[in-house]
């Protein structure tokens, strides 16, 4: 996936969108997210002075959501189903073998809502059902 | 010429646009249609077209076998081995009652046009040519409950935001749908956006609110961008404004997107997230629906519930209320999931068993092997074995059963599972999601993850045991929301209906 390189004023540009936003934080740092593919670790001071709210305040939102990351992210996002749905076909072994084939690019997922055709992945934004590891490599990039 | 091919993303995470490309290229003068799917997941995807006498249906359809099907006529309904013929006389399909899914799978999605032609809008014209009380009244008196899981009556919570003197008051859907086997409230919402935007300007208008959000989780990408073009187009047409449909009334509606939290989907920790923070659970009372989100009275409702109103309001309470059994009225929109032959939506009235839906409509397991377990309700809800089959699926005689009914979701497990394995998957999951709020819960699950190790290794089993169900006891009694406090129920149930694999014996059956 491609993002914007990380710059102040870039980020302070993506917080201008959401100046009339109610509650922003957590919307601000998902902007921030989708813009750079991460929330760079300057993002924190930067959206707490943007909202006039406190920097413990905004780490504690980007500490608690598990969709925010604050490492740049590799080129591709994997995630398996490892919730019930999809353990009772297979997940916990298919999550396995993504893991050992893929490695970092793996991230836990709980449930895309296809819990009829599992087991599910999410690849790059894009759902597989009936997923295999074969299914999943090619719609890596 | 009309091509129906699926947009559901369950549809598309087995090759629908592919399909759907496959027969652009090969099929010309065509208009082809994305629709929502009918919920027959096990036949997606199911390519449909519009023929004389009505759609005919063919599926599951690969890219593979596009060819074959021009070579067929399909465009006019010819045979062909995948066909499914006449859309409307398939059997799993025509036997349910659709209420709330009526138009799922039906229309095009993003149509007014469609949607008005099969009954959209109708609710909500009388709605607004009614008095606001008239309105709490009719939902009042159809029975719907909370479609979310804990079932509670909606239009007493309305009737409270009603009566809330405010300057301002609040609309927010619960589309956190993080419960692991459901799915109806992303194919709603992805099948018939319009039903939800309807059903939650019949709230805004029945409690005085002016605006509305939908909480939508973030792994739900496909209904994000449905839902919100759903809304643009609303709002064009006068719908969604400063003036609803040209009436005195004003409603804006927007989206905002979860961030993988599964708390969240508690409707205070919700709240919270909608206003930037941490999704951490309020305690109650203050009840949500005297002060909610920012502080104001708030309508908070399942995705289930309000696209149940447009229904209850077009055809009148008694015509809901004339489905389901005791004081579990209407339908209710089961989701079939996990192991499961024919998986997808089951919407029936209330009272169904659980041996008519798995079995009847599910046709078993995918593997073929026996069912061993069902857990219903979501993750939250309990294990049950086969002789639990003919419980009546309603709130009430689950709750008997020792398990709730939830969100309606079932999943289906053959005899591979280890219910222990479940059990500690159970606590295992509490820990990673619990908001840290409450002791029981935060630190409860860990040790109960620890506790269950030592079940599973043997040692000290029935001491051990007596500690992992104290420790369920405190979680129940100890938490302030359904988190802690229900996730003893799949460790519980799965310990008392499933004794043989508590053992500590690696070979117990």
């Amino acid at each position: 996936m491609k993002y914007s390189t990380w710059s102040q004023d870039a980020a302070l540009a993506v917080l201008a969108t959401l100046r009339e936003e109610k509650g922003a934080i957590l919307m601000a740092l998902q902007a921030l997210q989708k813009e750079f593919g991460y929330v760079h670790k300057e993002d924190v001071a930067l959206v707490a002075n943007f909202f006039n709210n406190s920097r413990a305040d905004v780490h504690g939102v980007l500490t608690f959501y598990h969709d925010l990351l604050t490492e740049p992210p590799g080129d591709n996002h994997i995630s398996v189903c490892v919730a019930e749905a999809c353990q009772a076909v297979g997940s916990r072994q298919l999550e396995k073998d993504v893991k050992a084939k893929f490695g970092k690019e793996v991230h836990d997922g709980y449930c895309f809502g296809n819990c009829a055709l599992g087991p599910s992945a999410m690849v790059n934004g894009a759902i597989i059902g009936r997923a295999s590891v074969d299914a999943i490599a090619k719609a890596r990039i | 010429m009309k091509i129906y091919v699926p947009g559901d993303s369950a549809a598309i995470s087995v090759g629908a646009d592919a399909v759907a490309a496959a027969i652009a290229s090969k099929v010309g003068g065509s208009t082809i249609i994305r629709n929502g799917s009918r919920g027959a997941l096990w036949l997606e995807p199911m390519v449909e077209v519009e023929t004389d006498k009505g759609r005919v249906a063919y599926g599951p359809i690969s890219v593979e076998d596009i060819e074959s099907l021009v070579a067929a006529d399909f465009m006019h309904g010819g045979a062909h081995k995948l066909s499914l013929g006449e859309s409307e006389k398939i059997e799993w399909l025509a036997s349910q009652d659709r209420v709330t899914f009526k138009r799922v799978g039906i229309i095009d999605p993003l149509s007014l046009a469609d949607y008005e032609a099969h009954g959209g809008l109708v609710g909500l014209r009388r709605a607004i040519s009614m008095s606001t009380e008239a309105i709490v009244e009719e939902v009042k008196e159809s029975g719907v409950r909370g479609r979310g899981g804990a079932g509670f009556p909606a239009g007493i919570k309305w009737k409270t935001v009603a009566d809330a003197v405010s300057d301002q008051k609040y609309i927010c859907c619960n589309a956190d749908e993080g419960d692991s086997g459901t799915f109806a409230d992303r194919m709603l919402i992805e099948g018939d956006p319009y039903t939800l935007i309807e059903g939650m300007t019949i709230a805004a208008i029945a409690v005085g609110a002016t605006e509305g959000i939908v909480y939508l989780r973030s792994e739900y990408p496909y209904a994000i961008k449905i839902l919100q073009k759903a809304i643009d187009i609303a709002h064009a047409f006068g719908w969604l404004g400063s003036s609803v449909l040209g009436s005195k009334h004003a409603f804006e509606l927007k989206i905002r997107v979860g961030a993988g939290s599964y708390v969240c989907g508690e409707e205070t920790a919700m709240l919270e997230s909608i206003e930037g923070k941490r999704g951490v659970v309020r305690a109650k009372p203050p009840l949500p629906a005297l002060e909610g989100l920012f502080g104001k009275p708030t309508v908070i409702n399942n995705v289930l519930t309000l696209s149940t109103i447009p229904a209850v309001m077009a055809d009148g309470a008694a015509a809901y209320k004339a489905r389901g059994v005791g004081r579990s009225l209407g339908t209710q929109v089961f989701q079939l999931a996990g192991n499961i032959k024919r998986g997808g939506i089951v919407e029936k009235p209330f009272g169904i068993s659980i041996e008519e839906v798995v079995n009847g409509y599910g046709g078993g397991t995918l593997s073929g092997a026996p069912i061993r377990a069902v857990q219903v309700g979501g993750p939250l809800g309990a294990y049950f074995g086969t002789d639990k089959f003919e419980t009546s699926l309603d709130y009430e005689s689950m709750l008997v059963a020792g398990g709730m009914l939830g969100h309606g979701g079932i999943v289906v497990f053959d005899e591979s599972v280890d219910l222990a394995q479940q059990a500690r998957f159970a606590m295992a999951f509490c820990a990673l999601e619990s908001c840290g709020k409450c002791t029981p819960c935060r630190l409860g699950s860990t040790r109960g993850v620890e506790t269950i190790d030592l079940i599973i290794q043997g040692v000290k089993v029935d001491e051990n045991k007596k500690l992992l169900l104290d420790l369920c006891e405190v979680m129940t009694d100890g938490s302030l929301c359904a988190m802690g406090g229900l996730t003893p129920m799949p460790v519980k149930s799965a310990m008392i209906n499933f004794p043989e694999d508590f053992t500590g014996e690696v070979s117990r059956r």
